[in-house]
């Protein structure tokens, strides 16, 4: 392709307060064309204030919205072309799937003639593995299946950017897990640009191509999973991804780790945590409890006072109350105010 | 929706007949003065004033032949010359030595009360439910004295303004005209109207409006084709209530209304004064009185029953 991809969502020192509350503090952001990036960040983060900000349904007090190169902060929602995934009660109630389906492109807006909308729905219902409930009211559906059709309600349109809000919490782990899936193949398949905020790192780790991590309506860190993941900038990215959570042991236990100067805390990763029995006396830890989850088992390692997780093989012979050697792989280092501290 | 619903145990059977013993008990006696009303209005004068009251009697339309008719007494020999009855109404009042001379105002009232009930109704809840999205969606300045201040207008009995409101339409020229019949009931209607609404589209999430919104709609469109389907329910439960005030409305009818624009209810009890106490014309016209609600509320009772126990299911 030799046309270049315009960033088709950017936002522009974006500040939204909600009386005195500060919901969105200075954000800027560019989703490109394509892109999948998933805002994370704990309830309150900013999270869905960032996506209606993009609708239209908030407008910012400071900074600007562009969609498609457009500036859109002063339009009202139905002049943007986006489309909006809520995180439940997406579905008209007194519609069935198919008029549900319809109902963004039926808009006075689109005018869009009845026979197209009937190959689109049905396309869009295919696509979705629904098409046998287009009769259905909504309301006769099961929690997957509405979740499908509110995201087929999105997919009807071809908007310049998908928005969604945490559009699987609602559902078990099983169909989350098939449901997570679909949105990717969704994704690869239209090559559509999607800003996908979710508290859920599994989400983000497995359908992003970007992750931006949000902190009390700052973005604190952007980039690939990879890079989140493995460079997170402070303790608190760091402490998003993850599972078990990271662990973050002090300085001080480990006095021959070489380490900057300004580096308090040690943080480093359960698969970076090495464990060997102890022959000699001179064991640093002791294992406190084994969790079996079947497919792995973490184990819970007292270091002084502090707890280190890690996972160790069921065949490693090790049981409660071993003193283990601990042995630190990939360590990252963090000043006292839980920034990054980078070796040299 | 919401998760936290109350109890979910099922009343054993025994507790079940009893309530519904209870129910039916209840209901037996709400409609005994029903009943009676339905029925005296088949009786002919005497037997509805006979004591010990007549259980068992011989039907006669007499009561709804006066209740339609206007008649006037005659001699006798006068009645004796006239040419064979033309009707059964005519041949009751020619035993009671009166003739028929026209048709009564029962019909005229009634399509007054039809007019004015329904069309205050009508206002009472396009008012209302557009007043009640607006207190429920956007920011209204002194939104909650606003409101309290419209629930207020119902904290004295509408009868205590009745004779300023009776001066007042007069220099305006409302006295007496379904104009005037169909304000007045709707500003007593549209507090209570506004209240019911408000509780009722608090209820729909926004997200279904937003979604509209994103999607294109403008808010009108949204307000028409999202909020006010889903809002079906308290619409309908809050016109019943709009409409049996409206309709049962004695008082004011009374002082406002005198001709052209009298409603039915102080036009049945005037049935009395004519010619003797003729229990069987008002009973009859009660009994047609009530048909109207009847019908609407039985059209409507899905709805109703929805309707009033909604916020009960929910919360």
């Amino acid at each position: 392709m030799t046309v270049m991809r315009m960033a088709e969502l950017v936002m522009e020192g974006v500040t939204k307060r909600f009386g005195a509350t500060v919901a969105i503090a200075d954000l800027t952001l560019t989703v490109g064309d394509g892109e999948f990036l998933v805002l994370l960040g704990p309830t309150g983060a900013g999270k869905t204030t960032t996506l209606r900000l993009v609708a239209g349904l908030e407008g910012p007090d400071v900074g600007r919205v562009l969609l498609a190169g457009r500036d859109v902060t002063p339009e009202p929602p139905a002049a943007r072309d986006t489309t909006f995934v809520f995180q439940q009660y997406s579905l008209y109630p007194h519609l069935t799937v198919y008029d549900n389906l319809a109902f963004p492109l039926r808009s006075p807006a689109r005018r869009v003639p009845e026979g197209k909308i009937r190959t689109r729905v049905l396309e869009i219902a295919q696509l979705l593995h629904i098409e046998d409930k287009l009769a259905n009211r909504a309301t006769q559906l099961s929690g997957g299946q509405m979740q499908r059709v509110a995201i087929g309600r999105a997919l009807v349109r071809r908007p310049s950017i998908y928005l969604m809000d945490e559009p699987l919490s609602s559902l078990d782990a099983k169909l989350r897990a098939e449901m997570r899936v679909e949105l990717k193949r969704i994704h690869r398949e239209l090559g559509a640009t999607i800003l996908y905020v979710t508290h859920d790192q599994t989400e983000a780790m497995t359908m992003a191509t970007h992750i931006g991590v949000l902190d009390q309506g700052r973005l604190v860190q952007i980039g690939s999973p990879r890079e989140i993941y493995a460079d997170p900038i402070n303790t608190y990215v760091a402490m998003r991804l993850g599972s078990p959570a990271i662990n973050l042991v002090p300085r001080r236990l480990y006095p021959n780790v070489e380490a900057p100067a300004a580096a308090e805390t040690i943080g480093v990763r359960t698969e970076h945590v090495r464990i060997r029995k102890s022959a000699n006396g001179g064991a640093v830890g002791r294992v406190k409890w084994i969790e079996h989850l079947g497919d792995q088992n973490h184990l819970h390692v007292t270091i002084a006072d502090t707890d280190v997780v890690t996972l160790c093989d069921r065949d490693a012979g090790v049981v409660v109350g071993d003193a283990v050697d601990v042995e630190l792989t990939a360590p990252l280092f963090f000043a006292a105010n839980g920034e990054r501290v980078r070796a040299n | 929706m919401t998760s936290h619903a109350h109890s979910v145990v099922q009343p054993s059977p025994l507790s079940q007949r009893i309530a519904g013993v209870i129910v039916v008990l209840y209901a037996v006696i709400t409609m005994v003065p029903l009943a009676w009303i339905f029925l005296t209005g088949f009786k002919s004068g005497p037997d509805s004033i006979a004591y010990p009251p007549k259980v068992l009697f011989t039907p006669s339309a007499e009561g709804y032949c006066n209740l339609f008719t206007t008649r006037s007494r005659q001699s006798p020999e006068y009645i004796a010359q006239l040419p064979p009855t033309s009707g059964i109404c005519d041949a009751f009042a020619r035993t009671s030595n009166m003739v028929v001379v026209g048709a009564s105002n029962f019909v005229p009232r009634f399509v007054n009360s039809l007019i004015i009930a329904f069309g205050s109704t009508a206002l009472s809840v396009v008012l209302g439910v557009t007043a009640a999205y607006a207190f429920s969606r956007f920011k209204v300045p002194a939104k909650d004295d606003l409101l309290f201040f419209i629930l207020s207008t119902r904290m004295m009995p509408p009868i205590a303004v009745a004779i300023p409101i009776y001066l007042m339409y007069r220099d305006v020229g409302l006295s007496d005209t379904r104009l005037g019949m169909i304000l007045l009931y709707t500003a007593v209607n549209v507090s209570l109207a506004v209240w019911l609404l408000k509780g009722f589209i608090d209820e729909i999430p926004r997200e279904y409006e937003e979604a509209a919104l994103v999607d294109g709609y403008t808010r009108l469109q949204a307000f028409l084709k999202v909020v006010l389907p889903q809002a079906t329910t308290g619409i309908v439960a809050t016109a019943i209530f709009c409409l049996i005030f409206a309709w049962n409305e004695y008082a004011f009818a009374v002082l406002l209304t005198s001709g052209e624009a009298q409603t039915a209810p102080p036009f049945i009890p005037i049935i009395i004064g004519e010619g003797g106490q003729d229990w069987p014309a008002v009973a009859a016209g009660s009994t047609l009185f009530l048909l109207p609600i009847l019908v609407f509320t039985v059209l409507l009772r899905k709805h109703l029953l929805r309707g009033i126990t909604f916020g009960a299911l929910r919360k």
